[in-house]
């Protein structure tokens, strides 16, 4: 893994890996009767794994002069490994709390396996873990090819992908020993925020750097999207993860913000960690991986510009649509339903355009699942983004919010689209990466992308079932106008979608195991010559010196 | 004008930094005009004279709902309809969650919302309820808490828990920082000579009684039915407002 590092680069290495073991030490120390130490113990215990793992590389032999003239791919090779792992572990997680949302003995009574904390195990190992190792191992992938550059460091594209997955690990484990802040989809408490700000401003440095050194004049729009999503996403995770911590050696902390302002701050994060995690990143996954798995030219640069304007302005305004008749102000209200009204056109400009470049390649969809993964997952973007802007009418929140409708918009859109297009990449990328000719079996894509397609709709359609169920039967009045249903009434009618939903989540998990053991025999299948496009580099290599300099 | 415009993008997209300008440009306009009101306009945040602060038994009874992740199945919000009103009582006013850092309104109902639970139920009925949820309501589906009952609270570190609060705004006394940690066991045990100062600090309303039937081992079930029983009542406002009619 180190092995493309020059001796004196793994030396440094050792020097950072000693610095978080010192780091985890202090929080051992200073949080021994709290959490907080038995993060810092694992803090340690990572870091020395890690010193270990170096020194066993470390007299290897250094790297050949001429390594800086092929483009920087160990870290996207290490990211997408990390991606398929914390899927298979989320997606395994999620479907275990659908289980027990239909056979609730199926915690087995411990704390840490209860629903409320495995909760945000699950969400926090999809969303950040599968979604955003993904994210960072194919925008550097993404960036260097568009740009023609190769990035220009070696260290920090390991700290980003190593650093980002200990996070990962903080967060996930720290919600099962009673760690969070409770904040949706920003549970990690402060420590673990502050992390992962150190490691996100690596990311965006490195970004630019590599833009910067980018010997193409014009920046491709699949680096608008991940540039979008690299910025606007560290604004979001600052701002609403300001808070007190009780003291520096508890793991606890306050947020600074209180009641109706939290609650507008928090679904101001969360729904642009929607816009922006879990959209903008993965249109520029799909603005590159689509055209490319295709053959075919992006349809339209106009459109790509009238989107990427309208979500990076529009999406900001929304988060006031998931406090619908609460106890914010109502102006607040409106203006977050009208943004998400007009969010359609940039959405459907973008969802239109993937679409339409696929004209003329049709037949591929057909025959490749690879491809058909991205054109699928581009179908589930318009309508999720069509339901979304539904739902965010205050006459439909009225009857979807609080119910499964939501559960299951969000799953649409995540397995659907977020997980589709991430695992469309993936098979196009994994060859390309590790220097295969193809996938060990393409009939096994085949075979995840039914299960994924079968799991995705089976979950879909229960959800929306018991949502619209559950709605309605909080609002039907009997004829002598009281309520007609309890609350326990409506939760027995979902007992039969609770299972059908896990069903559906299996499916998908499934699929993935597929997908994870298909891309391992990829792997480790003998490397085979490259011809093609896929071989490639930042520039022809020629020999120093032996080209004519240009006169001045 | 759009040629203009399309003319100025082929400009921009070739500068990294002045893409990179415009993005944090266009992209902070919403949230400014959203955000920032909310905490400049009054009217945003009702007044409620008789709003009282969480006693540190019940703050630390909030911090183990947030521990066990209760707000992702209960909601605290009760929104302005009809139905709502009807089930669970007067709409939720944005002063009732004002010292709530944070907030705990929830995004979802597999469970009912919990925003005027206080009261509702005994003591006895929520504890037998946390030990076994579907002893007293078959169809439940939430997970068993019964070690809730066996947990002793942690309470040397509430005095710096209301410190930190206060830092955030909470206006928590010098008096009740320093008196933290006697006030959980006061709360939870009516007969020691601490629960005096429990009243004194937090108000003549705050309930005082040993919450999970054993006053000499103060638990960590004590603290989260202490919470729950508080839960709606820290100020009257809503219910003398129009929130208990509904729209």
């Amino acid at each position: 893994m180190i092995g493309h590092l020059t001796r004196s680069e793994r030396q440094l290495t050792l020097y950072m890996l000693l610095a978080v073991v010192i780091t985890g030490l202090a929080m051992l120390v200073a949080g021994k009767d709290d959490s907080l130490g038995v993060h810092g113990a694992l803090v340690m215990v990572v870091g020395i794994a890690a010193i270990f793992g170096v020194i066993a590389e470390f007299f290897e032999p250094e790297p050949t002069e001429n390594r800086l003239d092929s483009y920087y791919d160990e870290p996207s090779r290490i990211g997408i490994v990390f991606a398929m792992a914390w899927a298979a572990f989320g997606l395994f997680v999620g479907a275990w709390v659908a289980w027990q949302l239909a056979y609730p003995s199926l915690n087995f009574e411990a704390g840490w396996t209860s629903f409320g904390r495995l909760r945000p195990v699950h969400t926090t190992s999809v969303i950040f873990g599968f979604g955003g190792n993904a994210l960072i191992a194919t925008s550097f992938y993404v960036m260097q090819r568009t740009s023609r550059a190769r990035i220009p460091d070696q260290i920090s594209p390991l700290f980003i992908v190593f650093g980002y997955n200990l996070f990962c690990l903080l967060a996930v484990s720290g919600y099962m020993i009673g760690v969070t802040q409770s904040k949706e989809y920003a549970e990690p408490e402060w420590y673990a925020d502050i992390w992962l700000v150190i490691v996100w401003v690596t990311y965006f440095v490195v970004y630019m750097r590599t833009l910067l050194h980018r010997k193409e004049p014009h920046i491709y729009v699949a680096n608008w999207y991940y540039l979008a999503f690299v910025l606007i996403v560290a604004v979001l995770h600052i701002v609403n993860n300001l808070a007190v911590p009780v003291s520096f050696s508890s793991a606890k902390s306050y947020t600074i913000f209180a009641g109706v302002q939290d609650a507008m701050t928090q679904w101001w994060y969360g729904h642009n960690a929607v816009a922006f995690f879990l959209t903008a990143g993965f249109l520029g996954m799909m603005y590159y991986f689509l055209p490319k798995r295709a053959g075919r030219p992006l349809y339209s640069y106009r459109m790509s510009i009238i989107s990427f304007w309208g979500i990076t302005f529009f999406y900001l305004w929304a988060g006031s649509h998931h406090l619908h008749y609460t106890a914010l102000p109502q102006w607040v209200q409106t203006l977050g339903m009208t943004f998400s009204v007009m969010l359609l056109v940039p959405s459907w400009t973008a969802a239109a355009n993937a679409l339409l470049t696929l004209n003329g390649a049709w037949h591929r969809v057909r025959d490749d699942a690879t491809l058909r993964f991205m054109m699928v997952a581009a179908v589930f973007y318009g309508l999720t983004t069509f339901e979304g802007s539904f739902l965010a009418i205050r006459a439909v929140n009225s009857l979807s919010h609080y119910t499964d409708w939501t559960v299951g918009h969000v799953h649409a859109g995540a397995l659907g689209w977020v997980a589709m297009i991430t695992f469309g990449s993936i098979y196009a990328a994994v060859p390309w990466l590790w220097k295969r000719e193809n996938m060990y079996s393409p009939r096994l894509v085949e075979v995840h992308f039914w299960l994924a397609l079968a799991g995705t709709i089976v979950y879909v359609l229960a959800m929306w079932n018991s949502g619209i169920i559950q709605g309605l039967m909080w609002r039907t009045y009997a004829s002598d106008g009281t309520l007609a249903y309890s609350f326990l009434d409506s939760l027995v009618v979902m007992h039969p979608y609770y299972i059908a939903r896990a069903v559906g989540g299996t499916l998908f998990l499934i699929g993935a195991l597929v997908g994870c053991y298909n891309i391992w025999m990829t792997v480790r299948a003998p490397r085979q010559p490259m011809a093609g496009p896929e071989a490639d580099y930042p520039e022809p290599r020629v020999p120093v010196g032996s080209v004519p300099q240009a006169a001045e | 004008m759009f040629k203009a415009l399309f003319t100025f993008h082929y400009w921009l997209e070739r500068k990294a930094i002045g893409f990179v300008v415009a993005i944090l440009m266009v992209s902070s306009v919403g949230g400014i005009v959203e955000i920032a009101p909310l905490f400049t306009i009054h009217q945003t945040v009702e007044a409620a004279p008789d709003m009282r602060l969480y006693t540190p038994l019940e703050l630390a009874g909030r911090n183990i709902y947030v521990r066990e992740g209760c707000y992702a199945c209960h909601s605290q919000m009760i929104r302005t309809l009809r139905d709502e009103v009807e089930r669970y009582g007067p709409y939720s006013l944005a002063v009732e969650s004002k010292y709530d850092h944070p907030m705990l309104w929830g995004s979802k109902r597999t469970g009912p919302d919990l925003a005027r639970i206080g009261n509702k139920y005994s003591d006895e009925w929520h504890v037998l309820h946390f030990i076994d949820p579907r002893a007293l309501v078959p169809p439940s589906v939430m997970p068993s808490y019964a070690r809730l009952l066996n947990n002793s609270l942690r309470t040397d570190d509430l005095g710096n828990h209301l410190t930190a609060q206060r830092a955030v705004g909470v206006p928590y006394s010098d008096e009740m920082i320093a008196n933290a940690r006697a006030d959980a066991f006061g709360q939870a045990n009516p007969d020691s000579p601490l629960s005096e100062g429990v009243s004194k600090r937090y108000g003549e309303a705050t309930t005082v009684r040993p919450f999970d039937g054993k006053p000499d081992h103060l638990t960590e079930m004590d603290a989260i039915v202490a919470y729950l029983q508080i839960l709606g009542r820290l100020t009257e406002a809503p219910y003398k407002t129009a929130a208990t009619t509904g729209e």
